[in-house]
């Protein structure tokens, strides 16, 4: 079959463990379209989600970090924070180890991709899949890019990542849906924590939504780190969907900076 | 100044053992039961033990730690969102700016959003 669904979401741990501190209306606007989204991603009728994460020192570390990584596993755990500090119970995720194996030999004519048969997912794919597969039914395939520990990979190649992501999963025989999450603009864990720079959210968001690659490949890390933090260099994982659906546009379903959750909140569909 | 480019191997093994410390509940239980021992295997300054033993947050944010492993150690001392984020800022008051990693580039940047005026859990 091919990719029957495309979208990107906000992933900050605050989403889920400080709900309670958010302003009531905009945080269930918020979780609204989340579900929305789930909805959408329902209609799709998908056989697995693959998750283009970008996670934070829960199995990577510069010890030996890989630019991109993928899950081959049979299942997954997570979260692998502490339960009530993320807000989500531990649980067991199907994965699909098959489809895995199939889509990474494809992708590695065109990528040097890593994968990892262990894996446990932290705040990165928990927050996500908390609100989009609330049941943990539907298998999922995680990815990493490497967001964290520069050297980081260049932008150029995680639209690159996508294109190479869409070959792959076109040539299965499986309808596959594909979720970005990360940023956009923030300072997480940081001192400056809570900041978030709305402007250059939505001007990336406006480069994002059209699809427009050379504008959102011309960002440099340094001019990224200055006006969206380091919390910005997860701008890759909704570059690769943008490389996944090369040729398509996309549709904002909500926007609103919320400080508790120390991230602009984001929830946007692409064509497919 | 130690800036982003340049590799800092203490500060490596600080992160190291912190990252080991959040993931695994056996390297916990090893930091809780035989300290020492644990603490033996990797490469650290008299501070940077210290920092850790004593659970400095605002001193371990200064030495580098990137906030994605500190904040998890910061919740494992019990400490609350803002108590995090206020031992970062105490850390600069009393070491001086960051001094190695990402965050020596870090500007402060204006806090739109006031935490007192959303409760304080
Ligand atoms: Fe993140």
């Amino acid at each position: 079959m091919s990719v029957v669904f495309a979208g990107v979401c906000s992933h900050a741990p605050g989403i889920t463990g400080r709900a309670d501190r958010a302003d009531p209306a905009v945080r269930d606007a918020f979780y609204a379209k989340l579900d929305e989204m789930r909805q959408r991603l329902e209609a799709s009728r998908p056989d697995a989600l693959i998750v283009v994460a970008a996670e934070h020192f829960a199995n990577f570390f510069m010890n030996n970090m890989p630019a991109y990584c993928m899950g081959m596993a049979e299942s997954y755990e997570g979260p692998i924070e502490d339960e009530k500090w993320l807000g989500i119970e531990r649980t067991r995720v199907p994965g699909n180890a098959g489809l895995s194996r199939r889509i990474i030999e494809a992708m590695l004519h065109d990528i040097d991709l890593a994968y990892a048969e262990e894996w446990k997912f932290d705040h990165g794919i928990m927050v996500p899949l908390h609100f989009l597969t609330p049941r943990y039914d539907l298998p999922v395939i995680p990815v990493n890019i490497n967001c964290q520990g520069p050297p980081l990979t260049p932008l150029a190649r995680a639209y690159e990542f996508g294109r190479a992501l869409r070959r792959a999963c076109d040539a299965q025989p499986e309808r596959i849906a594909i979720v970005g999450t990360g940023g956009i603009s923030h300072w997480p864990a940081t001192p400056n924590s809570g900041v978030i720079n709305e402007e250059w959210d939505r001007e990336f968001l406006r480069r994002f939504l059209a699809n427009d690659r050379e504008a959102l490949i011309s960002y440099t890390d340094a001019e990224t780190f200055r006006d969206a933090g380091q919390g910005g260099f997860e701008i890759r994982t909704f570059i690769a969907i943008a490389g996944a659906t090369e040729g398509k546009t996309g549709e904002l379903l909500f926007y609103a900076p919320i400080p508790i959750f120390a991230v602009g909140c984001t929830v946007a569909t692409m064509a497919v | 100044m130690r800036g982003n480019g340049e590799v800092v191997v203490s500060l490596y093994y600080v992160q190291k053992l912190l990252y080991q410390l959040n993931r695994d509940p056996a390297v916990r239980r090893r930091f809780q039961e035989d300290r020492d021992d644990l603490l033996s295997e990797y490469q650290l300054t008299d501070e940077e033990r210290d920092a850790i033993v004593e659970g400095n947050i605002g001193l371990l944010y200064v030495m580098g730690v990137n906030g994605q492993i500190l904040m998890h150690y910061s919740a494992l001392l019990g400490q609350k969102w803002e108590e995090y984020l206020e031992a970062m800022r105490e850390g600069v008051r009393k070491y001086g700016p960051v001094r190695a990693g990402l965050y020596t580039l870090l500007e402060d940047r204006e806090q739109t959003w006031r935490p007192d005026l959303h409760g304080n859990r």
